[in-house]
């Protein structure tokens, strides 16, 4: 990185409130505030937004992508957890 | 208050709008960085939305923009002068929005035929202000270089300044504690950016006035001119 | 593998390639993703010449965004009317932010901005050749709005879909931030066309110089275009040159009958056969020729874009170096919504 060479920042914008903060894109600043101001006038120009979040690119810590695996797949052979697994006589309401 | 619309109010405001917009609008293609690019463009629509709405209020909107002489616009001067690097372009930034952004909300606390516009334009003005600050900011404490330029800058733009408390025809402002405040507001952001306030007279020697009364520096006339010369070569087209 | 994945971890973009795990294995995976027309992501393995693929084009398409900012920044101070200067004040500014989106959409390849904009400063990447022309009257905003715009988006809807995710989402945003730009590039048309006879014929002139540079913008011909084939293959690209070249064509005809135009083109009839329209030969050796430099305005778009970047470097800097000093960097997690910092995720792919 040169010294002009701004860092990179993930952008998180809430469309309406209610709704959680959604991956917008990213952009360059200097710094969190100057990254916050780029991010409004980028990503909220028409009114996409009520609420920001800026996040240096460098502190996020992702899944590995060769962890695939052993990282979800476990998750994926436990159907009890979903409600359709359940059985419920028809006409019973409120379940 | 008179029911009339303060005509004369309306085109100075106006006028500082329209012309301090084109001024940011030639950046385009120019700014220092991409963001940058973005940034000046939304405060050039801000300021062009204003200009339109107060125009609108005196008379036709494009007649008025593009059928006036020089002499007939009563923008202040320092919206006029030309960009300048970017430590210009943000010293004028910083100088105008912190007026504008207290006299709109003077006029956001009244009932005058301003308050609807003021109510609406008071917080893209605290935006713009912002803005300006954030700038100023960084190129005054910035490097050796930007603090140099951002000094030079806010120097050259301060015989400027005088000018914007003048009083207007049909604003019912108390101009004097607008004065005190912005000077407070000024030099506040201008220290905490390591930056001095300039000690320079507000205002030029010429006892004629200023852009209030319809004299402006040379640069605004080839802004005109480069700015009206389409509308002009078609009479009566529309576009 | 556990430990090996928690020191990968921390970096969202492609970076270095990936050595671990056989290169076989994923290749067939990434094969079967891209047939099952599922998205690559940023750190999923890819073949090199995939990422090198989207570099080039992802970075031509960025930096066609920013140097076409200046053929129609070229009226903004000149706008007839101060509803039509906000108009292409807006429109300008966006492709501004189309820009910054594309060049965020690379990035996650591994490459920086600076590089790129540095690779275009220097000319070792291109943009699209339409830039290189100049905008001679007013007229020529509306004939980009409509021509222009047209083009790039009967090219650009189609990678809405593309294989490469980032690049995807970016091209979803753009398109729909776009659709104003035809539009308004076709009423203003539609507005001179039914002027006064100097306006119509102030558009006339319009649409007669930018027509053919229009169709120039799907590039060469099938037969003659070096890399289609192989981005066709991985999903990059979905459609040919020639076929989109013929959907614009096609598309353009009734619209230009509507503004009460003419085409330039003597061979433009109607191929009751095909089912579409026959139009004449493209003047490819023009083409060429302004690729390699030798357009109207290759110099002058390029000095201008060096100039502000040269120029913008001590505003750059001294940023950067109020960073440094201050160490605003960002303290603690958001403050404006705590309940949502304790759930933990931020559900960044969600939509």
């Amino acid at each position: 990185m040169t010294h002009t060479d701004w860092p990179l920042w993930e952008v998180f914008v809430r469309s309406r409130r209610g709704l959680s903060h959604t991956h917008a894109g990213s952009l360059h600043a200097p710094d969190a505030e100057m990254a916050l101001r780029n991010a409004r006038d980028l990503y909220t120009r028409r009114g996409e937004g009520v609420s920001i979040w800026v996040v240096p690119s460098a502190a996020i810590t992702a899944s590995s992508p060769d962890e695939k695996d052993p990282f979800f797949e476990p998750s994926a052979d436990k159907p009890y957890r979903h409600p359709t697994f359940y059985e419920i006589p028809e006409g019973v309401k409120h379940l | 208050m008179t029911a009339t619309v303060p005509t004369t109010a309306a085109l100075a405001l106006g006028d500082d709008a329209l012309v301090l917009s084109h001024r940011l609008a030639e950046w385009t293609g120019h700014a220092p960085v991409l963001e940058e690019e973005v940034a000046l463009v939304n405060i050039a629509l801000d300021l062009l939305g204003q200009a339109r709405f107060l125009l609108s209020m005196a008379g036709d909107e494009d007649e008025l923009a593009y059928l006036r002489e020089e002499r007939a616009f009563t923008n202040l001067q320092l919206v006029e002068q030309p960009n300048g690097d970017f430590a210009h372009t943000i010293a004028r930034q910083l100088y105008f929005s912190a007026y504008q952004h207290l006299l709109y909300g003077q006029l956001a606390d009244g009932d005058g035929p301003f308050a609807p516009l003021a109510i609406k334009a008071v917080h893209e003005v605290a935006y713009h202000r912002d803005h300006a600050e954030q700038w100023t900011l960084r190129l005054g404490d910035g490097t050796d270089v930007s603090h140099e330029r951002m000094q030079r800058a806010c120097e050259a733009l301060w015989r400027f300044t005088g000018e914007m408390f003048q009083p207007v025809e049909g604003l019912d402002v108390d101009w004097a504690a607008l004065e005190a405040t912005w000077l407070d507001t000024v030099g506040d952001v201008l220290r905490r950016a390591t930056l001095t306030l300039p000690e320079g007279p507000r205002r030029g020697a010429w006892s004629a006035g200023a852009g209030r009364q319809g004299l402006h520096t040379e640069p605004f006339g080839r802004m005109l001119a480069e700015m009206q010369h389409l509308h002009r070569s078609h009479p009566g087209a529309s576009w | 593998m556990a430990t090996a994945a928690a020191h990968r971890a921390g970096t969202l973009t492609h970076g270095a390639a990936d050595t671990t795990g056989d290169t076989d294995t994923q290749q067939r995976a990434f094969d079967a993703a891209v047939a099952a027309d599922e998205r690559i992501e940023p750190r999923d393995w890819m073949p090199e010449g995939y990422r090198a693929t989207l570099v080039r084009q992802i970075a031509q398409h960025a930096h066609s965004e920013i140097i076409g900012m200046q053929p129609e920044a070229n009226w903004i101070t000149r706008a007839p009317s101060l509803r039509r200067k906000a108009i292409l004040m807006a429109k300008v500014q966006d492709e501004a932010g189309h820009g910054l989106y594309l060049y965020s959409a690379a990035e996650t390849l591994g490459v920086s901005r600076e590089e790129l904009l540095d690779k275009l400063h220097s000319g070792r990447q291109k943009y699209s050749s339409i830039f290189n022309y100049p905008t001679l009257t007013w007229a020529d905003v509306g004939a980009i709005g409509w021509l222009v715009d047209g083009a790039a988006i009967t090219n650009q809807v189609p990678l809405c879909r593309c294989s490469y995710g980032p690049y995807a989402r970016a091209m979803v945003r753009i398109c729909k931030e776009e659709s104003f730009h035809q539009r308004q590039g076709y009423e203003l048309l539609m507005t001179l066309s039914h002027g006064t006879p100097e306006q119509h014929a102030m558009a006339q002139d319009a649409v007669d110089r930018w027509w053919w540079p229009s169709l120039m913008m799907f590039g060469p011909p099938d037969d003659a275009s070096q890399h289609s084939a192989q981005s066709m293959a991985w999903k990059i690209k979905r459609h040919s040159n020639d076929e989109l070249r013929q959907r614009f064509v096609d598309i353009c005809v009734p619209q230009a009958e509507s503004l009460g135009l003419t085409l330039p083109d003597p061979h433009l009839r109607w191929n009751e056969e095909r089912g579409h329209y026959d139009f004449g030969p493209i003047d490819w050796d023009e083409f060429w020729q302004v690729i390699k430099g030798n357009g109207p305005c290759n110099e002058q778009r390029l000095n201008q874009r060096r100039r502000a970047h040269e120029e913008g470097a001590w505003v750059r800097e001294a940023a950067a170096a109020y960073a440094a000093k201050h160490g605003t960097h960002p303290e603690g997690g958001p403050t404006d919504d705590p309940t949502a910092a304790v759930g933990g995720s931020t559900e960044g792919e969600q939509a």
